[in-house]
């Protein structure tokens, strides 16, 4: 795979795919999308800038190891979310009852702990792409170099 | 009431749809499986479910196509 035409243009596209996960993940509840649509764009944006060059440029992006890392981190991060509201007297996953403020609607930050959820989901998802990623091509290497 | 470019979308997702069922080479029936994916959630947003038609873009006509890739690397590209 090598093309230069693929990895200037890929080299083009990518902060422009990421940037549009993100703006996907946070305004997930002003408009459609989420922290699964979100997070599936950032784990493909970082696919297919593994998949253009080669899997060393991918790994010195975000390792395998990382990407093990945040997989585990994002869904932590959901359930810590989810507990702030039980520490503060209420339900898990207790919103506007919990005490966190909602600002102005169709503002930014809007949602209370909805934005926390949504990034987390986000960090989730996309790492899980690249985890899975990471699991195909290295496929069984990673375990025969490790025993 | 179904206008011209639904009848047009359709019927592509139809022989998209066939043509990898019936194609022997697997990158190229990798790559109509994301036109498929695309068409998909074209007419997704035409229904009117904006939120599936960015899901079915993300996962069918991107990581699905990746992984498939990845897959026939790792494998043998002919059937």
């Amino acid at each position: 795979m090598e093309d230069l035409l693929v990895r200037i243009i890929c080299r083009l596209v990518v902060p422009f795919v990421q940037l549009y996960g993100l703006y996907v993940i946070t305004h997930g509840h002003l408009s459609p999308g989420g922290g699964f649509a979100g997070g599936a764009i950032v784990g493909a944006s970082m696919i297919l800038f593994a998949l253009a060059f080669n899997l060393e440029a991918g790994s010195r992006k975000l390792s395998h190891d990382i990407s093990l890392l945040m997989e585990s981190g994002g869904a932590i991060g959901f359930i810590l979310a989810g507990f702030v509201a039980m520490l503060l007297g209420q339900n898990f996953l207790t919103n506007k009852a919990a005490g966190f403020p909602l600002g102005v609607p169709g503002n930014l930050f809007s949602s209370g702990a909805i934005f926390f959820f949504s990034v987390a989901i986000g960090f989730k998802v996309g790492s899980t792409m690249c985890t899975l990623f990471y699991n195909l091509i290295e496929g069984s290497d990673r375990h025969r170099s490790s025993e | 009431m179904t206008t011209g470019i639904e009848i047009f979308l359709l019927t592509f997702l139809i022989v998209c749809a066939v043509a990898v069922a019936y194609l022997k080479d697997l990158l190229s029936a990798v790559i109509v499986f994301g036109a498929y994916s695309l068409i998909m959630a074209i007419n997704w947003q035409m229904l009117g479910a904006p939120d599936i038609a960015i899901t079915e873009a993300a996962l069918g006509a991107g990581v699905t196509t990746f992984l498939f890739i990845a897959t026939i690397s790792k494998t043998r590209r002919s059937e």
